[in-house]
């Protein structure tokens, strides 16, 4: 189901599209990525994409604002905190701001879900939660949720601790406590 | 003290490091997954059980066919759980797993049960499962409960059994078209994604109705799509529907713009982008339709946000290519983009402004863009090299400080594929602005003092041996080629050697010099280098007498070879493989050019451009045709030839036979050259000729045809068939081609064809000779004084009503193409909104006479197009010539 780069103009008459949502470390290693694509068959070629995209961006400042590049023939937009990159990637003629949404959507949920202590450390802790977070955000490439206080919620709702899902009033909270720790790491 | 404190890091270090995942192994954790089928179900281990497999194959670990089934049939039992969290884990290893359809069944019960569950989770979840490992068997059974989801209360299964349609309709589209009601009912939802997901799909299952879509677009645009997304998803449906309706004759109106237009004040920047882009993409834009777009895409120029500012930029940059002016006031939101933190955004910025610059403008951008070429890197650097080698032919006048500021990056840090791309460009301005040459070879000169690339010095030394002869001052190149003898690799000296030699062989009074430094070559160290050496010094008459080289031997030394090198490379093969007595016989090498192979055919590369294709492109085609022409002995008492077209493609991509022709025009004689090739493994062609049918060229006789013996399987031929015309007459005509031949069966087994075959014959399509095909374009650098100096002896003015036009730039561009004349200093682009226009045009005509046309274009409100043409030339005739062409055109 998920289509191919050949029927790229009925891409673009079609549904935005997310060719990939990647989540690596400040060393360019996966963390969790979701690849929505047939562009990259094999393993090695994700790794190289990966690698690629990893060296091209890492020098680049995507802490207070997402950033975007050109590259090969698709458009990523990334954004870093602490030892964490996240990527989303689309086609070269994919409406860039679209893309960015769901990067934000990524972004935020899982600065939700992980209270606020977003590194790699907690990430990997937590990787049943990232990996449900980046199935609600994509569904063979197309959109499903870019609001990160739904898409934790879905995720949460779900969680281990089934009894005591996060109300609206916790996601809140959470959000808060993600918005205090980031200030305070800008601080320091 | 310090002791303690580095323990103190290294303890960081470790804690950085820690992972939960630390030291997993497949095995073991397969073996883990043995807990799926304890009676007694621990939901939280084996959640963390399937999260160590997920880990596993995110990180690209694979598992045999054997491990997956094991896997999955364990992950089956975790069904019994009634644990919520586990079973999302269990829902997403599914996925990963896709089993087979054996497989699918053993779940398909508990997914379904799941579909109809009352937690909304479950159900959302089993839809998207369910439709993502069915096959098309099973989907008519949940069909009734798809439906329902579509229209379910709880947004979350709308949107899963929506999406899992848009996916499905790839494969079934026949059970998804038959759930268009619920999806229409879903369009109206209030929830915002549902509205996206439903819309998406809608227009998925009626895309081949162009009246339904054009209904959806009109209903919709006029209520309120609520969800930014779905906004978006309209906006695209719109444009498409505008590019299939065209423009409304009656009003001029565009149908939709108005609603293209309203989204630029949508709050949702996604949404404000999508209609801007949309508007700047429509066919033919008029600057009216085009300015709202500029205004918004202008503001997001300077947003703090760099995605916004590249998405600006980047649409910007489109938009310069078609309407430079359009764009200029957004220059200095540009200029000042040239610092931006993101270099994607400063290139794209640089390169635009580089497209909308104007001639003034040109030597303030180049000092901008001095600054920022130190700190971009070597990709973005190409995008800008190759901006300023169009900007340059654009305003040939300006080539000095584009010249010097392509000199200064040459001399800067760079890898090879900058280099080559400064360097290539280089070379194409030293070919198409005469004046200059000279400086730029300088500046090559300099740059292999100090070049770190083989390929880059020995290309440069050949071109410098074609050109440098030819300047003014040959002498002062001499210095630059011989250092490369003293301070190079074996492979530069032997290439300065023959450049050496090729200096000597042209300049007469250079020779006794060259002969000298010659005569050093030869106690090189180096084979190659004291070869060269010696067939120059024995071959050129290097016992120090001033002699003028003979021709012959020139042509033997540096003229181009004749036979194509593939064809070269299969005969020496055969010749090794098959020893004989004789010795190898050059002109026993086929010379027909084989064109290239079919797999290359179908993909079309990039024209090799710059150092790529040495010594000159264009000349060289030129060159190849005239030595193949020349090899024909029917041919050769035509003279020289003038010009040889393009290749005009006489059939279809992808037919059993594909042929092209190339016109070849002479002063009395026209040779049509037809390239063809068989596509068809099982078949051999044999005698193939063209069969031309000249009654609708009437100036043209029929007087040679050079038949294809044979024609095998993709291996192309030419068939060359000749006509007399009036001498100096630029006669026109069509020609209508029947392929015919001998077609006979190969066995593609063994390659063999049988003995006996069949005729045949195959229809191509017509071919036309234009008066374009009596003109070659030649540019000049500066048109105004080449105008001047020609004078107005045999100037010729007229005028012309060209009749409705779709718009200026058509007008000024189908007379460009009737005269088959080079436009000059960029006049072939036409200003968005301007109701006049004048463009500058050269060439030379048949019989070699310089042709200057000056044409001033007017257009009015019924779109009528007016035109003044005034031609000079250094032939009377040739200017009546001219205004023929255009009088019949």
């Amino acid at each position: 189901a998920v289509s191919t780069g050949e029927d790229r103009s009925l891409e673009m008459e079609t549904c935005p599209l997310v060719k990939n949502i990647l989540l690596l470390d400040s060393e360019g290693k996966r963390v969790a990525v979701k690849y929505c694509s047939d562009d990259w068959p094999t393993n090695s070629a994700k790794e190289a994409f990966e690698k690629a995209i990893f060296n091209k961006t890492q020098k680049t400042n995507a802490r207070t604002e997402a950033e975007v590049t050109m590259f090969e023939n698709y458009i990523a937009v990334y954004k870093f905190v602490q030892d964490l990159h996240f990527y989303v990637t689309g086609g070269e003629d994919e409406n860039e701001l679209i893309l960015a949404s769901a990067l934000q959507g990524f972004f935020d949920a899982v600065g939700l879900l992980l209270r606020g202590n977003v590194d790699k450390k907690e990430a990997l802790e937590n990787l049943d939660l990232i990996l449900l977070c980046l199935d609600e955000i994509v569904d063979g490439g197309i959109i499903l949720e870019t609001d990160a206080n739904v898409i934790a919620g879905k995720v949460a709702s779900n969680s281990i601790d089934a009894g005591a899902p996060l109300s609206e009033q916790t996601i809140g909270q959470a959000l808060a406590t993600a918005r205090e720790h980031l200030t305070r790491s800008l601080l320091k | 003290m310090a002791q303690p404190l580095v323990k103190k890091d290294d303890d960081r270090d470790d804690e950085m490091d820690y992972s939960p995942f630390m030291g997993i192994e497949k095995g073991a954790v397969l073996q883990e997954a043995r807990v799926f089928n304890d009676p007694q179900l621990d939901p939280r281990r084996c959640s963390q059980v399937i999260t160590k497999l997920l880990y596993l194959l995110n990180q690209g670990e694979t598992f045999t066919k054997i491990e997956a089934t094991e896997v999955f049939f364990a992950v089956t039992k975790l069904f019994q759980s009634k644990d919520v969290g586990l079973r999302r884990m269990v829902y997403l290893m599914i996925k990963e797993l896709s089993p087979s359809a054996d497989e699918v069944i053993i779940v398909t019960s508990s997914l379904m049960k799941d579909m109809n569950s009352r937690t909304d989770m479950y159900r959302a979840n089993a839809i998207r499962v369910l439709c993502r490992i069915t096959d098309g068997t099973l989907l008519t059974q949940i069909e009734r409960y798809l439906k329902q989801a579509i229209v379910d209360k709880n947004p979350v299964v709308a949107s899963a059994a929506l999406v899992s349609g848009i996916h499905l309709l790839q494969t079934n589209p026949e059970i998804v078209k038959r759930w268009s009601n619920e999806v229409q009912e879903a369009v109206q939802s209030r929830a915002a994604l549902v509205q996206f997901h439903a819309l998406g799909l809608l227009h998925q299952i009626r895309q081949n109705d162009r009246l339904a879509v054009s209904k959806l677009v009109t209903s919709l645009t006029r209520g309120t799509v609520r969800s930014p997304l779905a906004q978006c998803l309209l906006i695209r449906y719109t444009s498409q529907v505008i590019r299939e309706s065209g423009m409304n004759n009656q009003t001029g109106e565009r149908p939709f713009y108005d609603y293209l237009e309203g989204c630029l004040r949508h709050k949702a920047e996604m949404v404000i982008f999508e209609a801007a882009r949309a508007i700047t993409e429509l066919s033919g834009v008029t600057s009216r339709e085009l300015n709202p777009a500029i205004t918004v895409l202008q503001l997001f120029l300077s947003s703090s946000k760099p995605v916004l500012r590249f998405a600006a930029v980047r649409t910007l940059n489109k938009v310069a290519m078609t309407h430079p002016t359009a764009v200029t006031n957004c220059n200095i939101d540009m200029e000042s983009l040239i610092s931006d933190q993101n270099r994607s955004i400063a290139t794209l910025a640089i390169t635009t402004l580089l497209k909308t610059g104007n001639e003034s403008s040109v030597d303030r951008l180049m000092k901008q863009i001095t600054n920022f070429m130190s700190d971009i890197a070597d990709e973005f650097k190409i995008v800008v090299v190759e901006a300023i080698r169009s900007l340059c032919l654009k305003f040939p006048l300006k080539y000095r400080s584009l010249m010097n500021f392509l000199s200064n990056i040459l001399r800067e840090e760079g890898g090879f594929d900058y280099k080559k791309a400064i360097v290539d460009s280089i070379v194409i301005l030293i070919r198409d602005i005469p004046d200059a040459k000279e400086s730029g070879l300088l500046h090559l000169c300099e740059f292999i003092e100090d070049c770190e690339f083989t390929y880059l010095s020995t290309q440069i030394l050949h071109f410098l041996g074609n050109e440098g002869p030819k300047t003014s001052d040959p002498s002062k190149y001499i210095r630059y080629i011989y250092n490369r003898v003293i301070l190079e690799n074996a492979t530069v000296r032997a290439a300065a050697v023959s450049t050496l030699a090729k200096f000597g062989a042209m300049v007469d009074s250079l020779k006794p010099r060259i002969f000298i430094l010659l005569k050093r070559c030869l106690f090189d160290n180096d084979d190659e280098v004291r070869d060269r050496a010696t067939l120059y010094l024995n071959t050129l008459g290097g016992d120090g007498s001033v002699v003028e080289t003979e021709g012959e031997v020139k042509e033997f030394l540096f003229g181009s070879f004749d036979v194509p090198l593939s064809n070269m490379e299969t005969s020496l093969k055969n010749y090794i493989q098959d020893p004989s007595e004789e010795s190898f016989d050059i002109n026993s090498v086929p010379k027909e050019v084989k064109s290239q192979p079919l797999a290359e055919k179908k993909a079309p590369g990039k024209k090799p451009t710059g150092l790529g294709a040495p010594p000159s492109a264009p000349a060289s085609a030129a060159d190849a045709y005239e030595k193949l022409l020349l090899s024909i002995p029917e041919f050769a008492t035509f003279g020289k030839l003038f010009k040889s077209s393009a290749p005009v493609e006489l059939t279809e991509a992808e037919t059993e036979y594909a042929v092209n022709v190339v016109k070849h025009i002479f002063d009395n004689h026209v040779v049509l050259q037809y390239n063809c090739t068989n596509t068809i493994p099982e078949q051999l062609l044999e005698n193939v000729i063209v069969v031309v049918d000249a009654s609708d060229a009437e100036e043209f006789a029929e007087i040679a045809s050079k038949p294809l013996r044979s024609l095998p399987y993709d291996s192309p031929g030419q068939i060359f068939v000749a006509f007399e015309k009036p001498g100096g007459v630029p006669a026109v005509g069509k020609f209508s081609n029947v392929l015919r031949f001998i077609v006979k069966e190969v066995d593609p087994s063994t390659g063999e064809a049988e003995e006996d075959g069949v005729e045949d014959e195959y229809q191509l399509e017509d071919l036309e000779v234009v008066a374009a095909d009596y003109m070659l374009k030649v540019g000049v650098s500066n048109f105004k004084n080449a105008w001047e100096s020609m004078g107005s002896d045999f100037e010729r003015l007229e005028e012309y009503g060209l009749g409705p036009r779709d718009s200026l730039t058509e007008a000024v561009n189908a007379v460009i193409s009737l005269l088959g004349m080079q436009p000059c200093e960029g006049t072939e682009v036409v200003a968005t909104n301007s109701r006049s226009h004048t463009c500058l045009l050269s060439g030379v005509f048949i019989g070699n006479v310089k042709v200057l046309v000056r044409l001033s274009f007017g257009i009015d409100a019924q779109k009528e197009v007016a035109m003044k043409l005034v031609v000079r030339s250094e032939d009377e005739s040739v200017c009546v010539a001219i205004h023929e062409i255009v009088a019949s055109g």
